[in-house]
């Protein structure tokens, strides 16, 4: 049984200490917003928050997250950057198939909280490029995440 | 009484009274085979009291509106589209609009392009539709206005309609149509409708407009649900074990490991593998990697290497001796060549590649006696009713289908194999709902990948330059010799996916396409553009050598020939403009040209690139696109912006290595595909012509590996050739 917060809320999970994160949440906790993608850490679409730093939960086993605290793409809509970001993501239509974008939002949300200065296109995507997007909407992307970047600064949301 | 007997015998009752219309839009099965997840979705279910016109609309006593959207949605904006066209023509207030899927009923809801089936594909999902759409909404709008006339006791002819209301302008009377749908009855024959009662262009209110997209709320937030996303009381997971290449069978499989493990449930054996039940996909895949198992050592596949059959491609495109299958023939091709003045030959290969759809191959299905029911990220129910009453058993009338949003499509999802896997498991296992979930590893070694290709073209051209002949030979793996024997059989050999593009706009007295089919054991299939990505390569890299070999500028060479198409002059023009061509480069940039008429629609593109470590870099992307009547002109730029990056993504990186049939690379970590920080600015003018509309969601993808490999030309004098390319 491993203790852990998830979006504030304390669980126990009864999985194998090797299950992935990513299973354990998805079919444990039933938080299926976090996404299975290629089970190697590659695509970015399993992103979670592991103590506020972004990991791929398909590559961190259950045993290796005991007593810390998991923010799934369901905690961080409940954030303020987490609301700037899907309001940014609706005005720009950013999603196509939308598959990948819990992991983008997973990741542009930790760009946004460490930004120092107004992030440039190239800032964006160099800073997201382990995410992969198969429907290619990359400038997209890019485009919301500044969107949200200056209604943060700017005291909405 | 709950909802969805309610909404059954509604249909029934208003069904029964209608007529056969030439367009089938009876609704009485359609609604019927509504499932509870649906039905609890639809305004007014709920309520008893609610009315459909026909098949296609449903209108709540609440003012709400819900329209059934026949295509499988995987981000191309079909799901808003088809809605669109309907509320076009019923004149209705877009913000009273819910959507539901509609229910695997291809009576109703199939695509005349696909001989009424059921399959999203092809760029044929808007080209298909629409006109059967409109119609269906027209229909609609006309039983609205009689059933007014009868409650304002006034002609028909007096009424009009807009945004959802019925208004007799003589007295200014009005009645919405939530008004109307809590009296209407159902008329005993549907009103006749055709072709030209529909709106023309100059009057659409909604086609042509940027409504935001149904899906996108859901999809920005976390809470779409896709197939994998199924979650059932007592679901159990499946991951399969195949062999490690194609087409080979399960001889036999020592599972006692894999079953004594805590938490598999379950070993069942399929004709093509083994599947591993648990009740967790963790548990499920851990228990699959304990399996022995011993398979068939007969696929062709076994003896395929990608290096060695390429060669002998390129070779067989190279034998002019050997004609093929003539798939196309206009003029005397031999005698322009054998007079041309001067010719070009060149000969242009394609790896194979694959789909990378991000949410891997899932289903999800439960058996209860001889019914079934699946939930299936798919672009084809109607593929899927084939494999499940073929393969698996079921009676179709005893299938179920819920078509779940798609994290991804390509063409990929077309192919029924992961239903299939579903299904067969959930018999094994009546009253359990088995999800089965294919690993990235599964997902490539076992994806229909874009066939290797050998293409060899030679172009001949008069004493003034003029493009007088072409001779395109193409050789390739079949893919409706696969998917669909019978139709390519009737086609006398002419497997139309592969061979798409080889068409031309371009005014040549002599064109001939012949088509070489291999038979090398690979499972081919529909990867985004099928044949446009790699023949438009060709045609288009030697077009614009051909044009410099003659001394002339690419794009006056082919607005030259397309005399005869000013659409395509039109798109050339435009994004001539837009992307400054003819201008000077700074330093190490140069421009690149490219056209298609794929699907038609017609798309001019220019591409900037520089080298860096003999390998192109693409800095910024124009594309002018004319696609008839655009319905959704954002999100038309987006699919070609989508398109280029998912082409460019092959052009630069992509390759499935075959060692004795199996892929080398078989996750993202070998198989490179391409990345944010690689995207190039993109540029796209929607330039709409009051035409029929073409197909969008593939359009960007032809023109881009050529326009990038043009640029290359023009900056090192050096022809890629290949895709993806070699280092220059």
């Amino acid at each position: 049984m491993t203790q852990l917060t998830v979006n504030n809320q304390k669980v126990s999970l009864d999985t194998p200490a090797d299950t992935p994160l990513l299973w354990a949440i998805r079919e444990k906790l039933n938080l299926t917003g976090t996404k299975f993608g290629c089970g190697i850490a590659q695509c970015g679409a399993c992103t979670v928050h592991l103590d506020g730093a972004p990991v791929r939960s398909c590559s961190v086993p259950v045993s290796a997250v005991s007593g810390r605290k998991i923010t799934t793409i369901e905690g961080l809509m409940k954030t303020r950057t987490g609301k700037a970001l899907e309001a940014a993501w609706n005005q720009v239509q950013t999603p196509q198939c939308g598959y990948c974008q819990s992991g983008q939002l997973m990741a542009a949300a930790d760009l946004l909280n460490k930004a120092k200065k107004t992030l440039s296109r190239e800032d964006i995507l160099s800073a997201m490029s382990g995410h992969i997007c198969r429907c290619g909407t990359y400038n997209q992307i890019a485009q919301a995440v500044a969107l949200a970047q200056k209604t943060l600064k700017g005291g909405q949301a | 009484m709950n909802p969805v007997t309610t909404v059954s015998r509604r249909a029934f009752m208003v069904g029964s009274g209608a007529g056969s219309l030439g367009i089938s839009f009876g609704l009485a099965s359609a609604w019927a085979t509504l499932d509870a997840a649906h039905a609890q979705g639809l305004g007014g279910a709920a309520s008893g009291n609610a009315f459909s016109p026909n098949g296609w609309v449903h209108f709540g006593t609440d003012g709400s509106v819900t329209l059934l959207s026949p295509a499988a949605e995987m981000g191309q904006g079909t799901m808003t589209a088809m809605p669109m066209l309907l509320a076009e023509e019923l004149d209705l207030d877009w913000k009273q609009v819910k959507v539901v899927q509609a229910p695997a009923h291809s009576k109703i809801f199939g695509n005349p392009r696909f001989g009424g089936g059921m399959v999203t594909g092809a760029s044929r999902t808007v080209a298909g539709y629409y006109d059967p759409i409109r119609l269906a909404g027209l229909q609609a709008r006309l039983v609205m206005v009689q059933a007014a006339a009868d409650m304002l006791k006034v002609p028909a002819a007096e009424l009009r309609t807009e945004k959802s209301t019925v208004i007799h302008s003589a007295s200014g009377r009005k009645l919405s149509y939530a008004q109307i749908a809590k009296v209407a009855q159902a008329p005993a024959e549907l009103p006749k409708v055709d072709k030209a009662m529909l709106k023309p262009m100059s009057q659409f209110k909604i086609i042509g407009t940027d409504i935001a997209r149904v899906d996108v709320a859901s999809k920005s937030n976390g809470t779409a649900k896709y197939g994998i996303d199924q979650r059932m009381p007592g679901m159990l997971w499946a991951s399969v074990l195949r062999a490690p290449l194609h087409r080979e069978k399960l001889e036999s499989v020592d599972d006692a490991a894999a079953r004594a493990l805590p938490g598999v449930k379950n070993v069942v054996r399929l004709p093509y593998g083994v599947a591993v039940v648990a009740d967790s996909f963790h548990t499920a895949r851990q228990g699959r990697d304990l399996l022995k198992a011993q398979w068939s050592t007969t696929s062709k596949a076994r003896s395929h290497n990608s290096a060695a059959v390429l060669a002998e491609y390129v070779s067989r495109s190279q034998n002019l001796s050997d004609a093929g299958v003539e798939f196309a023939k206009h003029g005397d091709t031999p005698a322009q060549l054998a007079g041309a003045t001067k010719t070009f030959s060149a000969t242009y290969t394609s790896e194979m590649v694959s789909h990378i759809c991000l949410e891997p191959m899932n289903c999800t299905a439960k058996v209860e006696g001889d019914q079934i029911e699946v939930w299936a990220p798919s672009q084809s129910p109607s593929f899927i009713i084939g494999a499940l009453s073929g393969a698996a058993g079921f009676k179709p009338e005893n299938i179920k289908i819920n078509i779940t949003l798609l994290g991804g499509g390509f063409g990929r999802r077309v192919e029924p194999d992961y239903a299939l896997d579903a299904a067969l498991v959930a018999k094994a296992m009546p009253g359990t709902p088995i999800q089965v979930i294919w690993t990235r590893e599964d997902d490539i070694t076992h994806d229909k990948f874009r066939p290797l290709t050998s293409q060899h073209l030679v172009a001949g051209v008069d004493a003034q330059g003029k493009l007088v002949g072409l001779l395109h030979r193409v050789v390739s793996e079949g893919i409706y010799a696969r998917v669909a024997p019978p139709a390519f059989k009737a086609s006398g050999g002419k497997d139309q996916p592969v061979m798409e593009g080889v068409e031309i706009s371009y005014g040549v007295p002599g064109h001939l396409v012949q088509f070489m089919i291999e038979e090398r054991g690979v499972d081919a299939g529909f990867w985004r553009a099928v044949g446009p990505g790699y023949t438009k390569f060709a045609i288009e890299t030697l077009i614009d050598e051909v044009a410099r070999g003659v001394g002339r500028d690419p794009l006056g060479y082919r607005l030259e020939m397309l005399g005869q198409h000013p659409r395509a002059q039109a798109v050339l023009n435009q994004v001539a403009q837009m992307a400054g061509w003819g201008r000077s480069m700074p330093a190490g940039r140069a421009l690149g040209l490219a056209f298609s008429d794929a699907w038609s629609s017609m798309i001019g593109m220019v591409a900037e690139v520089s080298i860096k470590d003999g390998k192109p870099v693409v800095h910024q992307v124009w594309a002018a696109v004319d696609p008839g009547h655009a319905v959704q002109p954002k999100n038309i730029e987006v699919q070609v912006e989508g398109s280029v990056i998912f082409g460019l993504s092959a052009a630069l990186h992509e390759k499935i290595t075959l060692k004795n049939g199996e892929p080398q690379e078989t996750n993202l970590n070998s198989y490179r595909v391409l990345r944010a920080n690689e995207t190039p600015l993109v540029n796209v003018k929607v330039m709409p012509t009051d035409n029929h509309p073409g197909g969008m969601g593939e359009v960007g993808l032809p023109p881009i590996a050529p326009a990038v490999a043009n640029a290359v030309a023009a900056l090192t004098g050096k022809r890629l050739r290949s895709l993806p390319f070699t280092s220059v």
